[in-house]
This record gives C-alpha cells, structure tokens and sequence, in this order.
C-alpha cells in the first residue's frame, strides 16, 4: 500500500466556519486535517479554550495551550467582535460563501447576540449547520451546567468502569471522551448531509446531543438493559457484565500491566502456551500444564464443549491461568509482543507518552511532526485516526495564535465580492 | 419531518450502496450507522459456519432462554437496518458472486484480520479492476502494514495499547481500564467517517480509494494532548496507578469527583469550575466550607483536594443522588447521578424527547428496542425500524434483482451450498 503524500486531503474545497468551543473543536480538526478550509472564529480577547492546561514548559499563555495545540491544527484564525456592526459583517461574509458552519453555544445564545440561524439558513438554503451542546437544541435541560465528568456519569459510561471492589467509586474514562465522541458524530453527520446536498442541493440544520452521544456509547451495559432488562455490574480493567467474570489484567514483572483476551481454545495455542512455560522455565511451578497437555491431546475445546462438558472447562481455566502465571513472570512488552507471536490476543497498558516510542506506531508514521516556527521547534503530534491512501489526512500547519490570519482572511472576503 | 421545497425527502444516503463483509461492534457499527440514513447496506455472511465469522452473531443477551445465531440482542441491535446474504467464498462460484456484488457497490467495508481478505483473492488492486471508482474501507486492530498488523486485538486490547485504559482509574489503585469496548463504538464511528469523507471526495472527483483504519490509531488520537504533552514537556514515564480520572484532567477544578450518595453503589459526580461554582455549593450545602481558610482560593481548593473530597463525600453519603444532582443543578453546578441502565433509559426525559431507544420487530426475538443516533437532522434525519437481517434473509432480493440473476440459477446456487 502507498499513500499518495502530496496529494489533496478527501475534503479539499470544502469551506467550514467554527465557532471557537471546548465541545467542537475536534470535530473542527477532523474537517481541517482532511483538508477542508477551516476558518476558526474568536472573540477580541481570545477563547477561554487558551487557558485549558497542559502548558508549553508549564507556563500558562493564550498561545501556550497544548490543548489548544491538540485540537485546532490546520485551522486559520480570526478573532472577532462579534457585538460590534462592522465585524458582523465579516462574520457574514464568512458564512455566506461557508458549506459547514459548526457551532457549539448554549441553545439561544445566538439568536440573543442576533446571529439567528434560522433566517441565515433561509437565505442560504445550501448551508449546512452543526450545533453541539450537552442536553440538545430543546428540552428542559437545554442549558443545564455540565462538564465532561458530569456527562460522562449521567450518559452511561462511568456506570460500566471501576473496580470489583464498589466501595471504591466507579471511574470516568479519561481523554476529553464527551467532546471527541460528540465531535466525531458531529463531523459524521455534517459529511452525511454533504453526501445529501451532493443530490438535493440542499443544506440543514444538525442537532449533535453529547448527553445522547455517550448514551449509545457504552456497548454492553445499554444492550443488556434493552434485551434482557439486566444491569451489569463493573469490575476491575474488563468488561462490566451481569456477572462477575475472572480477571484479565495483570501485572507484570516490571510493574506494568497487561490485558489478556478470551483464553485461547485452539489446539496448537495449548501446545505454544506449554511450550512457553517450558522456555521459561515454569512448568514444574504450574501443575496444571498436565491439562494443557490434555487439552492439545483432545484437539482443544469449543464454545459448545465450555458448555457441556466439564474437562473442557478445566482446560480452558488451566489456559487462562497458565497465561496469568506467564504475564506475572514477565515484562509487560515481552508480554504482550510474546503471546501476540504466538497468535494469542494480549494488549499492553501503555500510558500516551510510550505511543511516539512504540516500533508499530513509529513504522505506519503515526507519530507526527508539527513545526512551531514560531517557536523554531518541532514537536511531535498523534497522527491520522484514519489513513486514506489516495487523500492523506495531513496537519497543514500549527493551531493559529489569536486572529492570526485576519489580514489573509479579510482579503479572501474582499476578492470574492 | 418534510422537505422545505415540498419534495418528498429520501435517506441521505439513499442510492448509495455498501458491499459490508464487517461484523463485531467495530465494523458493523459503522455500517449500521450508514444504513440508518438510508444506504443500501448488504451484509456478507458465511453460510458454512452460519455467520460464526461474526462471534456476536447469537451470543449474550438473549431476550429469554431462547438460544441460537437469530437470538443475539447485541447482534440485532449492531446490524439494523442492513439487508442479509450468505455466500461461501470458500468455493470459485461464491466468489464470483461477491465479485459481481462488488461491480454495483459503491462502498466495500471489512474488519478481518489485516491481509484475509486479500488472501481471499479481494486485495484493493482486485476490487479495483472490478470497479475503477471502489471506495475499499478496511478496519483492523493495528492496520494493515507495520510490525504488529498480524496481532489480534478486541476493544480492551485496543484501549490498552492507545493509552486510554492506563489513563482511566483512580490514584493509588491498578487502572481500572474501560469496563465496556468503547473503541469498537468509536471504531465503528471513524470507519463510518473514512467511508463518507471518501464518498464525498468520489463525488467530487470521481475516484475512489482505499482507507486503511488502525482502531488503535483512532484510539491514540483520543489522548491526543496528552501524547503532545509527553513530547513538548518531556515529561517523565508515568506509573501505572499515578493518575486519577475522576480528578479534572487539563483544567484545574476542585471539589471534582464522584462521591457516595445513600443507598446501594449510588454516586453522584460534582464538578466545580469556577469560583461562582464553589460559592454555589457551598450555599447548597449550608457545611460553611466558604469560611474555611484552606478551601479560599481556587488554588487552596486543589491543594487541599483530599481533605475537600473527604468533606464533599461526608455530605453526600446520607443524600438522595437526584435531589442532590436537582439542587445543584439549580444552584448553577455541574452535577449528575452516575446513571444505572435503567435511570437512563427508562427514566430519563432527554433520552426518551429525543427518540433515543427506537423498537424493531425482528422475526425471532420480536419486538425490541435498540441504540439511536445521537443527531437529528432537520431535513433528512435518520430511521431504525427495521431487524438486523436473518441469515440469509435477503439472498432472493439480492441475488434476483440487485444482481439479476434467475430464479433457476439462484435455487442452483442454494442447492450446491453456495449461498
């Protein structure tokens, strides 16, 4: 497979505004780094997204925000105020030669400032309108406070994740997830309504609900309500289920951990299991590996054998714990690269900062360089969540500083009158 | 809703057609998605092992004791929407069929092991000579080049190599990791993504493409400042158990945490941001904790943050968890219950308003209700009301009339084991 690296991101030409936010930004870099032109919109005095940590060297400063850095690559900036008549009319003219207009303001606020969607979208009936907000346009919780832990623990996630012991609380996950997940379906459903205006030549408004994002986000515990009314319960670094399951995370010799998958019930994966142990010397400290050996002599065992049949329940017990032994025996990365060889699912807890360094990640170039010339230095960003081989996701440039691109803008704005 | 112009509106993406050989959560909610706004999406499934490629095709939970592959409520709930066929592309005839599907479709998406389904014989250069313009959208765990694209992965093995497991947890604890497969939703969601940026830039130039998805690149873009961080700060390797989740992660909040609420395994999350926030609380509260020196400032609230959780966490044990999420609320905080199941689906106006829950009746499991989008569309929004496809179920319609072929040659089909 060969990327195409000079040619065109897949959104070439296609022309966003976005309204600076905490909720949309990253729906805003997706756009921008598959190459549309994204014209990201402050006020005067800077969006109070500059002021959300870490900082460059741990100082604090509008143009200092790592996550500002994170979510506004590629994008352009002006900064606007947007009470004052004569910089109305550049937001105007912004939005009157826009496809995309994202958005994340409180529902009303506005129309308040008089920035009222409904008569901009009826005088150009080919917009597209995207609106992210934590409770939705309508509704009693509209404007409802919330922050990404409140939503996180009222939309289902945090139910699902914690500890076997619930004296301990559950846990949310961690990553800004409210705003990337409701980010990534806002941009989802802005291509969809593109996809439709391709045929219909019509725009429309989007509603993105955070609250609702995370609510079909949490896989087991909404389908076991819906189907069998069961709540499953959460225990420690694996699936939350009605039942309490074995453990899966181990920790391992050098105080990392790993997770082990389903244990293995393939033959030829007993007899690599048992062929490890002996490498390592740990078959006399496993009595069990007398099962194992069982378990390559019938053939391993099936899903419907674990049902039925007793013996192949203790293989795949004495599987899973052989593999527990192995990962308490060992580093975390010999681990995980060990069972993987041998065809065996296992992952390895990295913690971010080991991603840039991993050889899997540094090989498909994941790890991206980003320069600062302001700052003559290059820094290293995480890459494409996608990679289109003919339309590479590319970051063009650095987050903007405050109104960086104003005179540039302006002067778009002036040649297409 | 109705089209402004008076039109009848259609789905979105109606007209568009998917060629779907994916399955689990991370590939079929991709085309799930695609289906809902009114893509024709044509599953592929193995006859020989009755759809087995697919371990969600069956499996928990089952609406009662009822079993077999037409009784999962998982896989039902992932494959709305989407028309089923089986063909055993172990034999040259099935393949030439998936070979004809491919020339009417649009979009083909898989999430096999990386290389299979080359292996099959449908590498990208393949499915181009089939059709110049294939959008060809591959998902897996690693991708499919690098050293570790043969390793076999699921959601928890992805979450862990991404760096989301090691970061979610609490202080002086192992990670507790994610308790459900969140990046298979997320996967799905990025593949679905790759399929419409690449349906838009086809529109506009006329050429297709392949996307090769890592789900665990996705992944790692979802701890993106923290990856930046490691790097621009070099910052230390960190410990497993030196982060704590519930804590605000890059802005700095106190109190800001989920504390005990009376009853059994009840929790409720507060949030302060600011100030006013705090003013705010400690008026709910009536604890006096306004006129407590170490909690003045901001910056005092944080560096006393384990003595303010112990405070916050002593007036919340005896407290209801919604008339206290209710009050503050009121009072301007951020608070919500950590919500069961059942208080977000049964008891909850903004899921219910939003026609979060829609039912389908599936033939076997009968009628049920299943995950909605999270959008509304003012124009062309999109419709979950019908099953995920019995096995099989639509081989007539797609082999007779999306394909054309006889009803003599379809029966021959089904005869030899083809379909």
């Amino acid at each position: 497979m060969s990327v195409e690296a000079d040619a065109p991101g897949p959104l070439q030409g296609l022309r966003v505004v976005e309204l600076a936010s905490e909720h949309a930004a990253a729906a805003g870099k997706l756009f921008a780094d598959l190459g549309a032109d994204v014209v990201l919109i402050e006020p005067r005095s800077g969006h109070p997204a500059r002021a959300i940590g870490p900082f460059l060297d741990d100082d604090p400063g509008p143009e200092r925000s790592l996550w500002w850095w994170n979510y506004n690559t590629s994008k352009r900036d002006i900064a606007l105020d947007l009470d004052d008549p004569v910089e109305r009319v550049i937001l105007d003219g912004l939005v009157d030669r826009a496809d995309i207009v994202l958005e994340a303001e409180p529902p009303g606020s506005l129309a308040t400032r008089g920035i009222d969607r409904a008569r901009i979208m009826a005088g150009r009936p080919e917009l597209i309108w995207v609106s992210v907000t934590p409770f939705g346009q309508e509704g009693p919780r509209r404007l409802d406070p919330a922050t990404d832990l409140t939503l996180m623990a009222g939309a289902g996630p945090v139910w699902s994740c914690g500890y076997d012991d619930h004296s301990l609380p559950p846990v949310r996950g961690a990553g800004n997830q409210a705003a990337n997940v409701s980010s990534v379906h806002a941009a989802m459903a802005a291509l969809v309504a593109l996809v439709e205006r391709g045929a219909s030549g019509l725009g429309q408004h989007i509603d993105l609900n955070m609250h609702a994002a995370l609510n079909v986000t949490t896989e087991v515990s909404t389908v076991h309500w819906l189907v069998a009314r069961e709540t499953v319960q959460r225990q420690t670094g694996r699936h939350a289920l009605p039942f309490m399951t074995a453990p899966t995370q181990i920790e391992s010799a050098d105080g990392g951990y790993v997770v082990l998958g389903f244990p293995p019930r393939a033959a030829s994966s007993y007899q690599s299991i048992l062929d490890w142990l002996e490498e390592l010397g740990l078959t006399e400290s496993f009595p069990d590996h007398v099962v194992l050996q069982l378990a390559v002599d019938r053939g391993g065992v099936t899903i419907t054998d674990l049902g039925r049949d007793p013996v192949a329940v203790e293989c795949f017990n004495a599987g899973r714990d052989a593999m527990a032994l192995i990962a308490a025996n060992l580093g975390a990365y010999e681990c995980f690269e060990g069972f993987q060889r041998r065809g065996i699912v296992c992952g390895i807890l990295y913690a971010p900062e080991d991603i840039a360094h991993d050889p899997h990640f540094e090989a498909r170039g994941f790890p991206t360089p980003v320069h600062h010339e302001d700052l003559d230095r290059t820094f290293t960003y995480p890459g494409a969540p996608v990679v289109f081989t003919g339309t590479p996701w590319r970051i063009a440039s650095r987050a903007p500083h405050l109104d960086e691109h104003r005179a540039e803008i302006l002067a778009t704005l002036e040649s297409d009158r | 809703m109705t089209d402004p112009q008076g039109a009848q509106p259609r789905g979105a993406l109606s007209g568009i057609r998917v060629c779907d050989l994916s399955g689990q959560l991370a590939g079929a909610g991709s085309t799930r998605y695609l289906a809902a706004f009114g893509a024709e999406v044509i599953r592929v499934e193995d006859p020989v092992t009755q759809g087995g490629w697919d371990i969600v095709r069956g499996a928990i939970p089952h609406v009662d004791e009822r079993t077999g592959i037409e009784m999962g409520g998982a896989f039902n709930s992932h494959n709305v929407g989407k028309l089923g066929v089986t063909i055993d592309l172990r034999t040259e005839k099935g393949k030439d069929l998936l070979r004809s599907l491919i020339r009417v479709s649009d979009v083909v998406t898989e999430n096999f092991a990386a290389g299979v389904f080359a292996q099959l014989g449908f590498s990208y250069e393949e499915l181009q000579a089939l059709r110049p313009d294939i959008i060809y959208v591959s998902n897996c765990g690693f991708g499919q080049t690098g050293p570790y694209s043969s390793f076999r992965t699921w959601g928890p093995t992805i979450q862990a190599c991404s760096g989301l497991s090691f970061m979610t947890g609490l202080a002086g604890h192992e990670p507790a990791a994610w308790g459900y497969s969140y990046m298979d939703h997320m996967g799905a969601n990025y593949m679905a993504l790759g399929v419409l940026a690449a349906v838009v830039h086809r529109n506009r130039t006329g050429a297709g493409q392949w996307v090769d998805m890592s789900c665990c690149e996705a992944a790692a873009t979802l701890t993106g400042t923290d990856i930046l961080d490691a790097d621009v700060n070099r910052r230390p390797k960190r410990a497993p158990g030196s982060v704590d989740s519930n804590r605000a992660e890059h802005r700095p909040m106190a109190p800001h945490g989920i504390y005990p609420a009376s009853g059994d395994d009840e929790w409720l999350a507060i949030a302060c941001r600011d100030d006013a926030d705090w003013v705010a609380l400690c008026r709910v509260t009536g604890k006096g904790w306004e006129s407590r020196a170490e909690f003045r400032t901001a910056a005092d609230r944080l560096a006393a943050q384990d003595e303010l959780d112990a405070e916050v966490g002593a007036w919340t044990r005896s407290g209801d968890r919604f008339a206290m999420a209710d009050g503050l609320i009121a009072a301007g905080v951020p608070a919500a219950v950590v919500a069961r199941p059942e208080d977000r689906i049964e008891h909850d106006r903004v899921t219910a308003d939003w026609g979060l829950w829609p039912e389908v009746e599936h033939p076997m499991i009968g009628r049920v209700r299943v995950d909605g989008l999270p959008v509304h569309l003012s124009r062309t929004d999109w419709v979950i009301d019908r099953p995920a496809p019995c096995l099989g179920q639509h081989n007539d319609y797609v082999m007779g009339e999306v394909l054309g072929l006889s009803r003599e040659a379809i029966d021959a089909l089904a005869a030899e084991g083809v379909l």
